[in-house]
């Protein structure tokens, strides 16, 4: 967990890497999750519709990115979390989940910070982009 | 295209428990490895009441709806041309497992880009638990393309 105290605008959260996505990592998370859309764990639906294989969900790479944030500080001051769904993460990368701080407030003597997020591949492509807000105390 | 004359349409409400098997099998399929997450134990020595609902579970349990293809359906939206494009989660209190929570969704907005080739829906979920606490709001978009 973070020290809050001395916490300034540009400091980053610890990023980390997952291993790669496999066929396995989407069958766990299609059962984990409920999303049983076939798109991403039966190849022979996503070839019918035009797709080459199968892909990863959109959010399982938003739960990757929430244990970044949960590791950072605990979850009870998570105020606000989203994300834009940018590229589609496919079977084999491996995803780099990865923040910052870019700005400190206030609301109802809260004090806050604004965090940017995002996840890439191993080439550095963005899948991910988001931001999320957290109680500082 | 979508009819507009959904937005500000209301879905079924709906309830969905929280149960503590499922969020093990959740942290599994994320990599979530703080044991707060699996061991109630721990969760409770976090000052937790029980294991909580990580951030995204309750867009997961929001597919807990009878019917979870209920927008799907009532728009017509053809499946294999559907994406998430973003979500969104406001937090007002922490949620655990044991936990009953009441589901109610409203179509926000339905628009178009690109000449209709990207149409949008947008989603919004406001979560109670069995105490009547505002737990959450979720906002979530849909995208369909088209061509």
């Amino acid at each position: 967990m973070v020290e809050t105290s001395q916490l300034k605008v540009g400091d980053a959260l610890p990023a980390f890497t997952t291993p790669p996505i496999s066929r396995l990592t989407l069958a766990l998370y299609c059962g984990a999750s409920g999303d049983h859309n076939p798109m991403h764990v039966d190849i022979d639906y996503a070839k019918a519709g035009g797709s080459p294989d199968v892909f990863a969900h959109g959010m399982l790479s938003m739960g990757y990115l929430g244990r970044l944030l949960t590791h950072w500080v605990p979850q009870r001051q998570l105020r606000e979390y989203g994300v834009r769904f940018v590229a589609i993460t496919q079977v084999g990368e491996s995803i780099t989940c990865s923040g910052s701080v870019t700005e400190l407030f206030e609301v109802n003597g809260e004090r806050r910070a604004r965090l940017s997020l995002q996840t890439t591949n191993q080439h550095g492509q963005v899948k991910l982009t988001g931001d999320a807000v957290v109680a500082l105390y | 295209m979508i009819d507009k004359q959904y937005i500000g349409h209301r879905l079924p409400a709906f309830s969905a428990e929280v149960e503590k098997g499922r969020l093990k099998f959740f942290a599994k399929a994320i990599g979530q490895t703080d044991p707060v997450y699996t061991d109630e134990a721990a969760a409770r020595a976090a000052g937790h009441p029980g294991l909580p609902v990580p951030p995204t579970f309750l867009f997961c349990l929001e597919m807990e709806s009878p019917n979870p293809g209920a927008l799907r359906e009532l728009l017509d939206l053809p499946l294999p041309k559907i994406l998430h494009g973003e979500q969104r989660f406001h937090y007002h209190a922490m949620v655990y497992a044991g936990d009953m929570l009441s589901f109610e969704q409203r179509i926000a907005d339905i628009y178009d880009k690109k000449g209709g080739l990207l149409e949008f829906i947008v989603r919004e979920t406001r979560v109670t638990n069995q105490h009547g606490t505002h737990v959450a709001d979720l906002h979530g978009i849909t995208v369909v393309r088209h061509g």
